[in-house]
């Protein structure tokens, strides 16, 4: 057991004695030389989450056989609700799933898509990795950049134009090979595709967007957007037969997709023909 | 007999309308070969699966039948089969499309290597930027549960299959197998240490058979084909048809579904061939971590054993196309920079090492490298190489080493004008 000291002096001198914890019998609030203003209230934050996302954490809980493997969607879930995540949608996990704050923290940090600052209502993520680079990306976000700037400042990476939580407004990043390749230079909105871009299409595009306009992509579902995608990922699709029908009947028959089959379809040619009835082979039951 | 230049096979019910849905699969032989699956024993499909010899499609070309023979035949524990569709290897551009135009061959996959392994859950691991693929997976799992093709007593045969699309988060990581079954756990994605492997101890510590999307979605043809059938396309060791992903400088980029053992120069034939006419470069055969061929290596068979005969590897048949106009150290820059961001901290010579790769490349490209940095830059790729705790640290140093073997004199020429400052400022 160790008491209490004086404040250690900075340097390499060592301490003469060591400190110990407050007991539960120390009035730290009283003893506090920043009472006023740096003491974190007691209360626990009020929750952004309503008995709807509880319900719907729990049915996530429930889809896997252990309740841990649910923290990736009810990030996303998360995200859905308050459009990043926040120290309270960390909370909400843990509290849901019998974690720490600490333990969601730590994953909710690894991964690049939970984002930590409110996200704008649309997210552009643009690819520059090598090969769209290569062909235009780095330029589509270098434009797209200095167009939503302001004060002859370029917006950066994970930056909004206009105010989260209000129409047009729109957060960029910059995102590695969206594997799209073949369609490229490409850019996300809301993790729809946008194909073959240039920096006066993308221009195009975010004006729109910012106009509160909702351009369809050229692969994907009719635009929405980041949190009503948000809820996809974490696994809730509309109820609505008819809305969800067209969500998933989206394009996606690009040229680019086609080309081998549409080639080999005009050329007459095939993978060779399967016999009938090829059997299954003889082996000894075990 | 030789097969046709494109043998559509996965891809040939790309054109159809509406290719995605339940009712057009069913139209164009779908889950005919469940059918017969489910009529066979789990030991025969396995045997199937390795006399055909088809190798996974994620990048490493292991033996799909063979992994899946070290399922252990008891059930004390419960099997998972793990499906990899976090498909994030630059250049690589297959499994999302195929998911998107084909969910349902991906799904009968499933069922008929679940059936094989003893596996009554399987999880499907999409990254989660793939949105419209997971809608479709999602909307084809709906379909084939309210038809029998998954759920209880699949078709009457007893065997209960669930499946769960699963979404990623954005951590290319989470495509190295191990990584992928933490991240799925709920846990920062980061690789474990081998041996256990997943077969002995994976998903929940229970076996686990990890494929890619494209093996998987192999199989239903090779149950309904048979493994002679298969091994009319491709070559010896390396059999079947491949997704070949052609990007970058060519005239018709796209997916082009050939015969393993295509070379780039027919590919080229395929695509219209170099974009405007002008000259190739370089190009990858199977993503970033495979390392760079050149204009030498038109006629390399693109198989497993062919591209490693030559240098490099197959991986994924990325297959990314830079013509004359692009720098090399740049796009190696480029890469590296994507292996920093993408390292997952666990080990030193990954995290550190691409940290400094990216930085010495970054100043190169500036403008203000030294010959020296050369030698740097191999030797910290000598310390990367070999000693990293999972093959993305290998992989990063792919372009690297790659790029200096055939284009050293670009990295000199970057270094140039720095020569004669500093024999300045040493007089
Ligand atoms: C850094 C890294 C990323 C990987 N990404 C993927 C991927 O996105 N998809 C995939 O199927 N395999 C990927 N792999 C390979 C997997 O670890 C594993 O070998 C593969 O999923 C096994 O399936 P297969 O035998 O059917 O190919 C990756 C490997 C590494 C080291
Ligand atoms: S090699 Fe890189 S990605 Fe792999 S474990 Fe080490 S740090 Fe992580
Ligand atoms: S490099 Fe941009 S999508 Fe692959």
């Amino acid at each position: 057991m160790t008491t209490p000291s004086e404040t250690p002096r900075p340097g390499a001198e060592p301490a003469k004695e060591t400190f110990a914890a407050a007991g539960a019998d120390v009035d730290v609030v009283g003893i506090s030389p920043v009472r006023e203003e740096g003491m974190l209230a007691d209360e626990p934050l009020a929750s952004p989450f309503d008995a709807a996302t509880v319900a719907e954490a729990q049915a996530l809980a429930a889809r896997y056989p252990q309740s841990r493997s649910a923290l990736l969607p009810m990030l996303h879930l998360v995200q859905s609700v308050q459009g990043y995540v926040s120290q309270e949608g960390i909370a909400f996990c843990g509290e849901q799933l019998g974690l720490s704050e600490a333990e969601v923290s730590a994953v909710a940090t690894f991964y690049t898509m939970y984002k930590r600052k409110p996200c704008g209502e649309h997210l552009v993520s643009v690819c520059t990795n090598t090969l769209c680079a290569a062909l235009g990306g780095d330029a589509i976000y270098k434009r797209l950049g200095e167009h939503l700037g302001e004060d002859g400042k370029p917006l950066g990476h994970e930056q909004t134009a206009g105010t989260p939580g209000e129409q047009g407004s729109i957060t960029i990043e910059h995102a590695e090979c969206l594997a799209a390749c073949d369609l490229g230079p490409v850019l996300q909105v809301n993790y729809e595709y946008y194909d073959n871009q240039t920096p006066d299409s993308a221009v195009e595009l975010v004006d729109a967007l910012r106009r509160g306009e909702k351009p369809a992509p050229t692969r994907g579902a009719p635009l929405s957007d980041f949190k009503a995608v948000e809820r996809q990922l974490a696994g809730f699709f509309p109820e609505d037969e008819e809305a969800y029908r067209i969500d998933v009947d989206g394009p996606s028959q690009a040229v680019e997709t086609l080309r081998g089959a549409q080639l080999a379809a005009d050329r007459g040619w095939t993978a060779p023909a399967m016999a009938d009835d090829a059997p299954l082979p003889e082996v000894e039951a075990k | 007999m030789t097969a046709d230049p494109i043998t559509p096979v996965l891809t040939k019910r790309w054109l159809s309308p509406q290719s995605w849905r339940l009712s057009t699969y069913e139209d164009l032989e779908g889950y005919s070969a469940l059918r017969k699956a489910l009529k066979g024993s789990p030991e025969q499909l396995v045997q199937l699966v390795k006399d055909s010899g088809l190798r996974g499609r994620g990048g490493a070309g292991f033996p799909a039948g063979v992994k899946w023979s070290f399922m252990p035949p008891n059930e004390d524990k419960p099997h998972y089969l793990v499906i990899n569709a976090d498909e994030g290897e630059p250049g690589t551009c297959k499994d999302i499309p195929l998911m998107m135009a084909d969910p349902h061959s991906l799904i009968e996959g499933c069922v008929i290597a679940a059936y094989a392994m003893r596996s009554h859950h399987c999880f499907i691991y999409v990254r989660g930027e793939a949105l419209h693929p997971i809608r479709r997976l999602n909307a084809a799992v709906r379909e084939a549960q309210a038809a029998g093709y998954l759920g209880a007593d699949i078709l009457g045969s007893g065997f209960d299959l669930e499946l769960t699309v699963h979404a990623g988060a954005g951590a290319y990581i989470c495509g190295e197998e191990t990584a992928l079954l933490d991240s799925l756990e709920g846990r920062r994605g980061q690789p474990r240490l081998k041996p256990p492997f997943p077969a002995a101890a994976g998903l929940y510590a229970a076996p686990t058979t990890v494929n890619n999307v494209e093996t998987i979605a192999s199989v239903p043809y090779i149950v309904n084909g048979g493994a002679d059938w298969f091994r009319q396309m491709g070559r010896e060791k390396s059999p079947g048809p491949k997704i070949f992903s052609i990007s970058g400088h060519v005239e018709r980029p796209g997916q082009y579904e050939a015969p393993l053992g295509t070379t780039l120069r027919e590919l080229l034939e395929l695509c219209g061939g170099m974009k405007d006419g002008i000259p190739l470069k370089f190009w990858t055969p199977g993503g970033s971590s495979t390392p760079l061929f050149t204009a030498e290596h038109l006629d390399v068979p693109l198989d497993f054993e062919g591209a490693a005969e030559a240098g490099s590897m197959l991986g994924t048949t990325a297959v990314q196309i830079f013509n004359e106009t692009v720098s090399v150290p740049w796009a190696v820059m480029k890469w590296t920079q994507f292996y920093e961001h993408e390292s997952c901290g666990k080990c030193t010579p990954c995290r550190e090492g691409t940290y400094w790769l990216a930085q010495i490349l970054e100043r190169m490209v500036d403008g203000h490298g030294t010959e020296e940095d050369i030698d740097t830059l191999l030797d910290v790729c000598d310390n990367i190489f070999g000693r990293s705790f999972c093959a993305l640290g290998d992989g990063a140093v792919s372009p690297i080493t790659s790029g200096i073997k055939y284009f050293r004199d670009e990295f000199l020429a970057l270094c140039e004008s720095n020569k004669r400052e500093l024999v300045g400022a040493q007089a």
